[in-house]
């Protein structure tokens, strides 16, 4: 009976989600996680999938709006900016993920980048830039990045072809003409180039997806990362501005609505940024003045705690899984003391419900 | 009068100052027993002055022992105390006719204000009978033999006491017997009000006594006395059994109940304090709401993300069951974390008593949510690290 109303049996027609879907679970397939979901989801979420031995996400609806809006985009016209945004818990990367499942199961090309904030802090290497001598590399994160993005879009690196030649170094150069698997594969091999890699590959696909041969979603976590502050120095001690990484620099470019043929889902999240106060959600606070005025504009969408009905689906299925073991779990006051410890909260929620 | 005033402040002087060490050590516990004592038990003896010109010759050892306060001089200290309080009405400009202790005590405080904590260490005056520890007189007379019977059983009140008692205990069952041969023996069973008294405690037994008394010794005594009490006894008896048993009074602190208020939108609406540590904070409660919290302006979950002081906001709801009835604004400032959490439960526990029932009200009090706690952070004192915590010693 609990099987019927809080989980969605149906993998495939992701695209039938609709309004009656909301508050129930769906599964993703174990597949579907180890090449889309390599690098996405966030920690806790991947705990809770090794528990339970399976993936499920609930159907909400910031998540169904911004699934409308997707089907209803014109390809022709430039991409469109959504940001999710709201206050610490509420859910907005695993809506983002959600978004992302949909469009892996359409058949776009996946650009994820799973928390823009892990590259502008406590990062070991910096090197400076083969390319260009002012900005600096980061070959550890960029390689690591890279190979994600391989599992992901392994089929479509052979496809797409470069359109100009890349000289890497005395002996190396890639071809005009190649697939983009070898820009990639260069990338991984030489770590050192790793980071000019990743700003080809994000060039080119920038480049050819105006020409309508695949659709491209940019999925950006933490966006405010690429206009704050970082926590990183040069040797002499003075900080580097996110601008000076190449990186960002390339990332910059990315998010920029000058292209055609896909669309741009971004977050902003308070949770790794640097020098924000805790209480700021709004995209106005986090993203600062230059990072506001260069993502002007774009569609807000607004993701709140759980309302009753998504509340009760996550307490049954966490009942149904096993999972709350206390006595009181099952009761109607047991019920309300989550509710009232969590806010109806999903990340507090999740925490409270946590082994110890 | 100007004349009359020196000795009296003087006198007043001494006493208070007397006062003022005597009470110090008596708080310390003088419990010692020591043979010279003025006696004053139930059933006393006739007082017998000690002739000290008389008896110079045999060193009384047992008033060597202890400070020992002659009847004589305790009369003195009384007159002396009436004398003085007469004097501070007439400074205080009052009726010395109608001058109670509660006047006394509110004249010295006013007249010597202290900003000492320790309430003991203060000015008083009170009356010599509270301030000097009972004493026994000497039970012996010039021949050296013991006036009481018991004397040389070391407890001589408390053995004639429980004498006295088995005694009239032995009387009842007499009593009892007669009836019976008679045939006019009525099966009464006693109502006796178990709730409301209680039994002397031991230090209070030691005190009527003047003695000293060990745990068995008071068993046995409260064990007779409940056998005594269980028959039925006369009019005397009942006096005498009475005169052991002290009323209890049950603590209800009236809680003051506001009635309920209501604002502009026609909400039933309530207030409440409280305060933790250095916290204050004031909550005004909702009726017919969902359990939104708003504190400061914010969220509860962001003003307190830690799930512990979540809990304590919980806790009033969660005990009255009513957790997803009421809403609450509060504003609370000061304090820390923990003691903002605190403070807010303790005023919201205020706040809810003026929706629920008496019987809930006790529950809660009992409960302890509608105490306020007492614990403030200690003073750091000079030549220790902390309040409690020493430097590090060092041998050398």
């Amino acid at each position: 009976m609990l099987k019927g109303m809080t989980r969605l049996i149906s993998r495939v027609h992701k695209a039938k989600h609709g309004e009656q879907h909301e508050g129930q679970h769906y599964n993703i397939s174990f597949q579907d996680l180890k090449t889309v979901f390599s690098h996405g989801l966030p920690p806790r979420f991947v705990m809770q999938v090794k528990t339970f031995n399976e993936a499920c996400l609930m159907v909400r609806r910031p998540a169904l709006e911004l699934l409308h809006y997707l089907k209803n985009t014109n390809f022709a016209h430039p991409a469109v900016r959504y940001v999710f945004y709201g206050e610490k818990g509420t859910g907005k990367t695993l809506s983002l993920c959600h978004s992302i499942h949909f469009c892996a199961k359409q058949d776009w090309l996946i650009l994820h980048i799973p928390d823009a904030h892990l590259w502008v802090k406590n990062c070991r290497d910096l090197l400076q830039s083969t390319y260009n001598k002012q900005r600096f590399d980061q070959p550890l994160e960029a390689s690591t990045w890279l190979k994600n993005f391989k599992t992901a879009n392994e089929h479509f690196l052979s496809q797409i072809k470069v359109q100009e030649k890349y000289v890497w170094n005395k002996r190396e150069s890639t071809e005009k003409g190649s697939p983009l698997g070898e820009v990639v594969e260069q990338g991984i091999m030489r770590v050192r180039n790793a980071t000019d890699a990743v700003g080809i590959v994000l060039k080119e696909l920038k480049r050819q997806s105006s020409l309508g041969i695949f659709r491209l979603l940019v999925a950006v976590d933490g966006v405010n990362a690429l206009w704050g502050r970082t926590t990183l120095k040069r040797e002499d001690k003075s900080p580097i501005a996110p601008e000076e990484l190449a990186f960002i620099y390339n990332l910059r470019k990315m998010v920029k609505n000058d292209w055609q043929g896909g669309a741009i889902v971004l977050t902003v999240s308070q949770t790794g940024s640097l020098f924000k106060p805790r209480k700021a959600y709004l995209p106005q606070e986090l993203l600062g003045k230059e990072g506001f005025d260069a993502l002007d504009p774009f569609i807000p969408i607004l993701v709140s705690n759980y309302n009753p009905k998504e509340f009760e689906s996550c307490i049954h299925y966490y009942l149904e899984n096993n999972w709350l073991q206390h006595e009181k779990a099952h009761t109607e006051e047991g019920k309300k003391e989550l509710l009232f410890l969590s806010n109806r909260n999903p990340g507090q929620l999740e925490r409270l419900c946590a082994y110890l | 009068m100007a004349a009359l005033r020196v000795p009296c402040g003087a006198a007043a002087s001494y006493r208070l100052f007397l006062g003022g060490r005597v009470s110090f050590a008596r708080g310390q516990g003088l419990w010692k027993a020591a043979a010279a004592k003025l006696q004053r038990s139930p059933g006393c003896q006739i007082l017998r002055l000690r002739h000290t010109t008389v008896v110079a010759a045999r060193k009384n050892v047992a008033a060597l022992r202890h400070e020992t306060y002659t009847v004589d001089f305790i009369k003195k200290q009384i007159e002396e105390f009436n004398i003085g309080k007469r004097h501070l009405a007439n400074m205080m400009g009052e009726d010395p006719e109608t001058f109670t202790q509660e006047d006394i005590d509110r004249a010295i405080a006013y007249l010597f204000p202290s900003g000492l904590f320790e309430k003991r260490a203060r000015p008083i005056m009170k009356h010599p009978e509270e301030i000097f520890p009972k004493q026994r007189a000497i039970q012996w007379g010039e021949d050296g033999r013991p006036f009481h019977f018991l004397f040389y059983t070391g407890k001589q009140s408390y053995y004639s006491l429980m004498h006295e008692a088995y005694g009239k205990l032995l009387d009842v069952e007499n009593r009892q017997d007669q009836l019976r041969a008679k045939g006019l023996f009525s099966e009464k069973t006693k109502a006796k009000d178990p709730i409301g008294s209680r039994w002397l405690i031991k230090e209070e037994l030691e005190e009527m006594l003047v003695e000293k008394l060990s745990d068995q010794d008071y068993a046995q005594f409260t064990r007779l006395l409940e056998r005594l009490s269980a028959l039925p006894c006369d009019a005397a008896e009942e006096e005498f059994v009475g005169s052991f048993r002290r009323s209890v009074t049950i603590p209800l602190r009236k809680q003051l109940t506001e009635p309920l208020q209501c604002d502009e939108k026609g909400m039933a609406f309530s207030t409440g304090q409280g305060n933790r540590k250095t916290a204050k904070a004031k909550v005004a409660v909702y009726d017919h709401g969902s359990g939104r919290i708003e504190v400061n302006g914010v969220d509860y979950l962001l003003y307190f993300p830690v799930t512990q002081d979540r809990e304590q906001l919980m806790f009033p709801f969660h005990f009255l069951d009513r957790l997803g009835e009421h809403d609450m604004t509060c504003t609370v400032s000061g304090g820390g974390r923990a003691a903002q959490a605190g403070a807010i439960r303790l005023a919201t526990a205020r706040a809810l008593c003026s929706f629920v029932t008496e019987d809930e009200v006790e529950w809660m009090r009992q409960a302890g949510l509608l105490t306020a706690d007492p614990r403030v952070r200690e003073r750091k004192k000079p030549g220790q690290e902390g309040a409690r915590r020493k430097f590090t010693w060092k041998k050398r």
